[in-house]
């Protein structure tokens, strides 16, 4: 599965800000360590704010801090925000007017972001945190 | 086992379940489910709590304090299994329940942290479970506590087909 920068940059966004929500981080950091403009950046927090995920603080030393619930978020609903339904949903809708093949082809497409959405809606922020301090500790 | 005092006034023990434990095994069930399967739990029960004790785990979370009508609030089964598709030997958890009204006090944790701890002391160094894949808060929690896709997937097949 491959996901558009724009989700993946939410997602490294959120991690970094969840990890400490009382800390206020600059677009400009977050870009500077993922490599990324701040300019895609800023569109990125600009919609992780509308979700309320992320609070604004303007002036010297704002940034951006985190806003959400990081036991309830999950990589889905961050996904859900920057994609689109995938082709093969797409198609479901319309399977009456496929052939059986594209029809066939269309259900193992499906099953496979059925198990694909299954997995993101089931890994919170705080889990993903979680699974960074495991990596960490048994990487030393 | 482990007590522990809970965010309220509830101390919480993880203990193996007792035969006086099985109506309100049941009626946990029942507010969980809306299901109501007495003669179900009584099998289990005595299945996995009266036989092979050395590898089969039926326990569950008593709360003192709070609740005197109903003081079962959780509670977790498992059992080792062995061989199944060339599986080596693995705790594997079938039953998992916290009462919705005694949630996010960490009695879900205990429970989970006992019984792995049950399977870690018999040798074993694999945990595995099934949840359904639209039970979103059951299979969050156990990813929360570091549990991954394993090696095998369920397939089924619609007899009628």
């Amino acid at each position: 599965m491959k996901l558009q920068i724009s989700s993946r940059l939410a997602i490294f966004a959120l991690i970094e800000l969840a990890a400490d929500p009382q800390k206020q981080v600059s677009v400009s950091e977050i870009g500077e360590k993922y490599e990324v403009s701040s300019h895609h950046l800023a569109k990125v927090m600009h919609t992780l704010g509308r979700a309320g995920l992320v609070r604004s603080i303007r002036g010297v030393g704002g940034g951006y801090s985190f806003s959400g619930n990081a036991r309830r978020t999950t990589l889905l609903d961050i996904i859900n925000l920057f994609e689109v339904p995938s082709s093969a949903d797409q198609n479901m809708e319309n399977e009456q007017d496929t052939d059986p093949a594209q029809w066939a082809l269309n259900q193992v497409l499906h099953e496979v972001d059925d198990i694909a959405r299954a997995t993101l809606g089931s890994i919170t922020l705080s889990t993903m945190l979680k699974q960074m301090q495991r990596h960490k500790k048994a990487t030393g | 086992m482990e007590k522990q005092e809970s965010e309220s006034d509830q101390q919480i023990t993880i203990r193996r379940v007792r035969e006086d434990d099985l109506d309100h095994v049941v009626l946990l069930d029942e507010r969980v489910t809306s299901i109501s399967k007495a003669d179900y739990w009584r099998d289990i029960f005595e299945r996995y709590g009266n036989r092979r004790t050395d590898e089969r785990f039926f326990l569950v979370a008593e709360a003192t304090g709070k609740s005197e009508d109903s003081p079962i609030v959780g509670l977790i089964v498992g059992e080792v299994r062995a061989w199944e598709f060339g599986s080596r030997p693995c705790g594997w958890v079938f039953a998992f329940s916290v009462d919705p009204e005694s949630r996010l006090l960490g009695i879900g944790e205990q429970l989970f942290a006992a019984i792995s701890d049950e399977f870690k002391a018999i040798g074993l160094s694999t945990m595995r479970t099934m949840v359904g894949r639209k039970n979103q808060l059951l299979m969050a929690f156990f990813r929360s506590e570091g549990m991954t896709a394993g090696p095998y997937i369920q397939l089924e097949k619609d007899l009628d087909d």
